[in-house]
């Protein structure tokens, strides 16, 4: 089986993390650059799948700026077979769309079974991803999985919403998406890290993809961009026999009632 | 902040990287807990174990990592800015298994060295006695020849992991002629007569279990010696020497650590008006901080590279060791300064810093005795 796992680089989940005003990107210098926590688990789900089943092969794909490489290195220790990372300056600022084709497009490139991606980037919070390439791959897609099962056929998950739970089963070729309910990943450890210098690690840009960037089609673009405003202290009432009408009032002139 | 590092690969920043994530994320979430009960976390060690951390030193052929000490000591350095005790642990653990290492035939390697490092065990060292710490030649544990091995009586003190640990590293007088009279002998923690003493009940580097060994007619077979009758002594003080530089990156870590605490601390706290770090006074205690951190990593990754190209660094590593250990005491006695009565109380780990900084002046050879070598070693130069 052949399964591709999405990863991406975000900005330290623990740490700062800065819009840049004047792009109104990410500033990526604001902390350190790490692999998706959720990604990482996605990432787990397929190793430990992999590690049971000989001849799985475990594919992880990102794209972003020329420091993924890095993050990337983090996920071949980890035990992925391979990495491919799509690298071209046009995906600056790429919005869902491009970003759902970009990848999509490096999925089809090869064979798979199977796509693996977290529910929801800790940067971008978009969760639309998985649907997205699932859409384009023209396969169905499991979302939001809070456990899963894979055989040679066939995805089975339990996703849980406010009403309940359900049980998903889809066939393969498919694409799944994982919540935080999954296991923690694994550290890398001493061994993966020097037997991740060994493994296949390919570059692609958006001509390799056969993408044009600039093509007219609809695409969301970021028209303004501005600091949150700093919260401004509240209105205290106290009581003094009349606190309830207060609070009425208070309720009914912000339209809150 | 994290240490700023100027690292020689990619894989060198990405074992640094590994080390930095399981110092974080499962040491510093324990550390105060553990070390206030004085609790010997030994799942952490099997978890740096199962990450290849334990064995960084030693040939990959035995299940080594074989990296240089350029690299594994600032493995040492992360884990020491999370856990002392670990740190410390570690560094007693690859000195441990020095000997064997460097001076084992084949055969002993073969058969033991696997299992030592392998990460599932830990090891100890023994060479101090209560009469003879700075002066080691004045040992009086004995091993007497006996039918296929050698029988050792005797006590050993200050032994870190003593009884908790795997295995024993420990020199033993073989014949009444000084330090020529000592041999180096690797001994299963379950041998027969060996037992440890209660735990000393230590300042700091509560986490970290230190005892005598008590050797009651313990038997060792022979193929157990390491090296020859005799060659103890010179194999304990090389060992020393490495050894040294592993506790050189632990204090440095431990410097960095309480450092980092006191920077944070003093961005945060307002007087007069301002953060405390914005009055000269304070800035300029948390600036010689930081240059005693940075001055401490510099001279031991200088001897760190002499050994990694095989150039004798005995008296660079004797540097290391008075330099980093002397710089933690101060840069963490001015961390608890830094915090004020804040550093002075239990709720912050600015205390347990200054109490695990000092006896990284005393163990593995006294700050005397690292100006002992040194000066030596300027007598002996010509």
């Amino acid at each position: 089986m052949r399964i591709i796992v999405l990863v991406k680089e975000v900005p330290d989940t623990y740490g700062d993390r800065k819009l840049d005003l004047e792009t109104g990107l990410a500033d990526r210098s604001a902390s350190e650059k790490v692999l998706d926590e959720i990604g990482e688990r996605a990432l787990e789900v397929a190793i430990s799948y992999a590690e049971s089943h000989a001849g799985t092969e475990v594919v992880a794909l990102s794209v972003g700026p020329d420091s993924v490489p890095t993050t990337l290195r983090k996920a071949l220790a980890m035990g992925a077979t391979s990495a491919v990372h799509v690298l071209d300056d046009a995906l600056r600022g790429s919005d869902l769309t491009l970003t759902a084709e970009v990848l999509s497009k490096a999925i089809e490139r090869t064979t798979f079974d199977l796509v693996i991606a977290g529910n929801l980037s800790t940067d971008g919070t978009a969760g639309v991803i998985p649907s997205m390439v699932a859409e384009l791959l023209g396969v169905p897609h499991a979302t939001n999985l809070g456990s899963i099962d894979i055989s040679e056929s066939e995805v089975r998950g339990m996703r849980t919403t406010d009403d309940g739970t359900m049980e998903i089963v889809t066939p393969l070729p498919a694409v799944v998406s994982i919540t935080e309910r999954m296991p923690d990943a694994r550290f890398p450890n001493f061994k993966g890290i020097m037997a991740a210098k060994k493994k296949p690690f390919e570059t692609v840009s958006l001509s390799d993809l056969g993408i044009d960037a600039e093509a007219p089609v609809p695409r969301s673009i970021v028209v303004a961009v501005a600091e949150k405003s700093a919260r401004a202290a509240g209105v205290k009432i106290i009581d003094e026999g009349n606190g309830g009408q207060q609070l009425a009032d208070f309720l009914i002139a912000n339209k809150l009632a | 902040m994290p240490a700023s590092r100027l690292m020689v690969s990619e894989e060198a920043d990405d074992i640094v990287a590994l080390a930095r994530e399981l110092a974080t994320q499962k040491l510093a979430p324990r550390v105060a807990d553990d070390e206030k009960q004085a609790i010997f976390p030994r799942d952490i060690f099997a978890l740096l174990g199962q990450a290849g951390l334990m064995s960084l030193p030693y040939p990959e052929q035995y299940g080594g990592g074989a990296q240089p000490a350029e690299i594994y000591l600032q493995v040492f350095e992360e884990i020491g800015a999370a856990w002392a005790s670990v740190g410390v642990g570690i560094s007693v653990h690859a000195l441990s298994c020095f000997p064997l290492a460097n001076y084992g035939s084949e055969e002993q390697k073969s058969r033991w060295l696997p299992e030592m490092l392998s990460g599932d065990t830990l090891g100890a060292y023994c060479l101090s006695e209560a009469h003879a710490g700075s002066d080691p030649a004045a040992m009086r544990t004995k091993a007497t020849r006996t039918e296929g091995g050698y029988l050792i009586n005797g006590a050993k003190a200050w032994t870190t992991h003593g009884g908790n640990a795997d295995f024993y590293t420990v020199m033993a007088r073989t014949a009444d002629t000084g330090g020529r009279g000592i041999s180096c002998f690797l001994v299963p923690a379950d041998a027969e007569g060996l037992s440890a003493a209660s735990p000393e009940q230590k300042m700091g580097l509560t986490g970290s279990p230190t005892a005598t060994m008590n050797f009651d007619n313990v038997f060792v077979e022979e193929a157990r010696r390491i090296g020859a009758e005799g060659q103890g002594l010179s194999i304990a003080l090389a060992a020393l020497e490495s050894g040294r530089l592993g506790i050189a990156a632990v204090a440095t870590g431990l410097a960095q650590g309480a450092l980092d605490l006191a920077v944070t601390y003093a961005k945060s706290r307002e007087a007069f008006g301002k953060a405390i770090i914005d009055h000269e006074g304070l800035g300029f205690v948390l600036a010689d901080m930081a240059a005693d951190v940075e001055s401490a990593r510099a001279t031991y990754l200088s001897a760190a590279r002499l050994k990694d190209v095989g150039r004798p660094f005995g008296k660079q590593a004797a540097i290391a060791k008075l330099v980093a250990t002397d710089n933690a005491m101060k840069v963490t006695t001015n961390a608890v300064q830094v915090l004020g009565g804040a550093g002075y109380t239990k709720d912050f780990p600015a205390e347990r810093f200054m109490r695990e900084a000092k006896v990284m002046q005393i163990f593995e050879g006294t700050n005397q005795i690292q100006r002992l070598v040194i000066s030596r070693d300027l007598a002996r130069a010509s």
